[in-house]
């Protein structure tokens, strides 16, 4: 109850009494007790622009007397309902008491099938060769509620197939139904003005604004957004028909926002990256930059083979010789943010085991206040969590440095890192034996004795903390290169072999259960399987000291902040 | 069990011991056979008449203009049971004079002779008219790769088709025509 208000409602929806939340509008009433309500302009995250008139429903409310007030009852002893003769849309109508609602009243059909002609009117017959064919609103809608034939026997409008909006966005004007959600998006997300329509009536044709062009971080949401081809990536474009395509969750590990995202792959190629609704974290958007990473996965300098000593061997012999040469010597470990909750678990047990000096490094960047936060790293606070670190990491190994002045270390472990770009110099590492761990080469790798590849995070699965304290699960997408290990097996494979009488094994669900065994851990009492697919929230008040440098964004409040308000 | 009856067998007439009335029977059918119309065809050099909508090879095909007709849409790819068509495909870039007005066509397209099962789905399912099954049914070759026939060999095994649409031409009118703005 809120300033006396009932916190739902009753409506009667095509004839049945629901109880659906106040405020919200026919839209979302309707889909929340299994109707849908086509719609193409409407969209949950942004605001009701109620251009596209293709949510049109019958919608009457309980009569009373105008001048008394009272109820007007019918021969029955109801309330009469007051239907309005003309139809409503839906997404601009908001539920309230006793309101009726009919969705699939032959005046709702006969709007419907009205809609859907007009918007096919100028659409031109271009699905065999559109990139949105087979999750396009107004090919699903066609078949559902549109008649099946043309009776347009003029003309088409034709306009420009090929403009180019910005890097990264192409626009097909012919298919473009002026929903106007790209506008809206660009205006009230991304707070970057730069779209508009400029004509009238059929010639209405979606623009930059002269001068300008969509270049933000966010501009590919719009081609999420749009309902139709007309917005389309032009990295994804005419690159594959999207019924191939596998989809996986996953979690993105440009920043600690940790946006939500669904991998698209076919025989283990991804070919392209989109967001995952996820309302407290990334709303239904991501960085451009951040679907760019899946080109790392088939990049280059990916490392593929393991090495000793430069040459190419077997896994199994590289984690041999890596058993060889820790056991006994002073060990140090250079962990990574980028590794997942468990493989930092593990590498921690790894360095108890080993009584290694535990480095680790974050790297940190601008903050954009939306998806893309000045943590670069997607699991710092996996590596509080996880017991690796107690201290919240700096942008260079300054702490590795003094102790390789001081020569307290003969071997390092390295997971990704590159040390020479983290303050250290090539003399320091005289005399060290060096062991990388990784995905993609750098200078260090290059030096390393003993070289271990590893996967990327879409070849494996694990979980990342973001910067909420959220713990969020992403799920293999796509098989790693052959011969290559899971890093889970990896370290495994290493505790179990430098460990007396260990049993040990590589799989989430005990590592889990190892992981919540120990004391003020907020893991305690869950295991893998309790994450779900939206994240699961832990606390993390034991790490609120710490100086998070995450600012003010999307559904984020930085932890300091949010105690001074209140 | 059944009662076995054992049947005496005749004896052979005169005519039947001396055999020649059957031989004479059978030389009769060989004369007759000599001077009717010749039914063997001499194959592989003559190749017998093709019914119409005979399912042959796969093909790709091209309109009139010696336009190619595919868009790589990849229906044909989806459809296929066996999976014996792979495309690849790619866009046209933008200014060529002689596919103006095409924006998507296929950058490579296999069929797999060796997976194909003839059954004429990707023929069904072209939205463009640009696959068909021809009289053409006998492919053979040394390796497996050979019997892999890409777009080149596609295409010269399908050659120029009728076509009652001219999608480009259309296109070219609505645009020279259409309501400009």
């Amino acid at each position: 109850m809120k300033n006396g208000k009932s916190s739902s409602v009753v409506i009667n929806l095509d004839g049945q009494d629901v109880e659906v939340p106040a405020g919200i509008n026919l839209v979302e009433a309707a889909s929340l007790h299994g109707t849908e309500v086509p719609h193409y302009c409407y969209h949950p995250k942004l605001s009701v622009a109620g251009n596209c008139r293709m949510c049109l429903v019958e919608m009457g409310t309980p009569m009373r007397d105008r001048a008394t007030g009272e109820a007007i009852l019918d021969e029955h002893g109801k309330q009469k309902i007051g239907w309005i003769p003309k139809p409503v849309i839906g997404c601009g109508t908001n539920v309230s008491q006793g309101m009726h609602v009919k969705t699939s009243s032959p005046m709702v059909k006969d709007s419907r099938e009205g809609i859907m002609e007009f918007l096919l009117v100028n659409h031109p017959l271009d699905c065999p060769i559109c990139d949105q064919a087979g999750e396009c609103r107004l090919q699903e809608f066609a078949t559902d509620y549109g008649r099946g034939y043309s009776r347009y026997v003029e003309r088409k409008n034709v306009k420009p197939k090929r403009t180019r909006l910005g890097p990264r966005v192409t626009l097909d004007d012919e298919r473009c139904i002026l929903c106007s959600r790209c506008i809206r998006f660009c205006q009230e997300v991304v707070d970057d003005d730069v779209l508009g329509f400029v004509d009238r009536g059929s010639f209405s044709t979606l623009t930059c604004f002269p001068g300008k062009e969509l270049s933000n971080n966010y501009s590919l949401n719009t081609v999420d957004l749009c309902p139709v081809g007309a917005l389309t990536s032009t990295d994804f474009r005419f690159k594959m028909r999207v019924w191939f395509l596998k989809e996986s969750s996953s979690i993105c590990t440009e920043s600690s926002a940790g946006s939500n995202i669904t991998v698209s792959s076919r025989e283990g190629v991804i070919h392209r990256i989109t967001p995952r609704r996820n309302d407290e974290v990334n709303d239904s958007w991501m960085s451009d930059s951040g679907r760019e990473l899946y080109k790392n996965v088939t990049s280059e300098d990916r490392l593929m083979k393991a090495k000793v000593d430069q040459e190419e061997c077997t896994l199994s012999h590289a984690i041999e010789t890596v058993k060889d040469t820790v056991d006994g010597k002073k060990l140090g470990i250079v962990g990574s943010c980028h590794s997942s909750l468990e493989e930092q678990f593990l590498l921690n047990k790894l360095a108890k085991i080993t009584k290694a000096k535990k480095f680790l490094r974050g790297h940190f960047g601008e903050d954009d206040g939306i998806l893309v936060s000045s943590d670069r790293t997607p699991n710092l606070r996996g590596s509080l969590v996880s017991g690796f670190s107690s201290r919240y990491p700096t942008d260079n190994l300054e702490s590795l440095s003094k102790s390789l002045d001081k020569n307290e270390l003969d071997v390092l472990l390295v997971i990704g890192e590159d040390l020479l770009a983290s303050g250290i110099d090539l003399n320091q590492l005289n005399g060290v034996t060096l062991i990388f761990a990784g995905t993609h080469q750098n200078e260090t790798s290059k030096l390393a004795k003993i070289l271990i590849p590893t996967l990327t995070s879409f070849e494996k699965t694990g979980c990342f903390i973001n910067r909420n304290f959220r713990v969020q699960s992403f799920k293999q997408a796509i098989p790693g290169p052959a011969g290559l290990l899971p890093d889970l097996q990896i370290l495994s494979a290493l505790i179990k072999s430098l460990e007396k009488d260990g049993i040990h094994r590589p799989d989430l669900s005990s590592i889990w259960k190892e992981m919540g065994k120990s004391s003020g851990s907020p893991l305690k009492g869950i295991s893998f399987s309790d994450v779900p697919e939206d994240g699961l929230l832990i606390d993390g008040s034991k790490w609120s000291h710490l100086e998070f440098v995450e600012k003010k964004a999307l559904n984020y409040t930085p932890a300091r902040k949010a105690q001074k308000s209140k | 069990m059944a009662k076995t009856v054992v049947l005496e067998r005749k004896p052979l007439s005169l005519s039947e011991r001396t055999y020649l009335p059957q031989i004479a029977t059978g030389l009769k059918t060989t004369f007759s056979n000599m001077f009717k119309e010749k039914v063997t065809l001499q194959y592989p050099e003559e190749k017998p008449a093709i019914p119409k909508n005979y399912r042959g090879i796969p093909t790709l095909v091209k309109d009139p203009n010696g336009r190619e007709k595919c868009v790589s849409c990849q229906l044909c790819e989806f459809v296929c049971p066996p999976k014996a068509i792979r495309i690849t495909p790619g866009s046209v870039p933008e200014g060529e004079t002689d596919r103006a007005h095409v924006e998507k066509a296929p950058q490579e397209f296999e069929i797999n002779m060796l997976r194909c099962i003839y059954c004429g789905y990707c023929q069904e399912v072209c939205p463009e008219e640009a696959i068909f099954l021809q009289d053409e049914y006998s492919s053979s070759g040394y390796s497996r790769e050979e019997m892999i026939n890409n777009k080149e060999k596609l295409y010269e095994l399908g050659g120029t088709l009728p076509d009652a649409h001219y999608k480009w031409d259309k296109k070219k009118n609505e645009e020279d025509l259409g309501n400009d703005h």
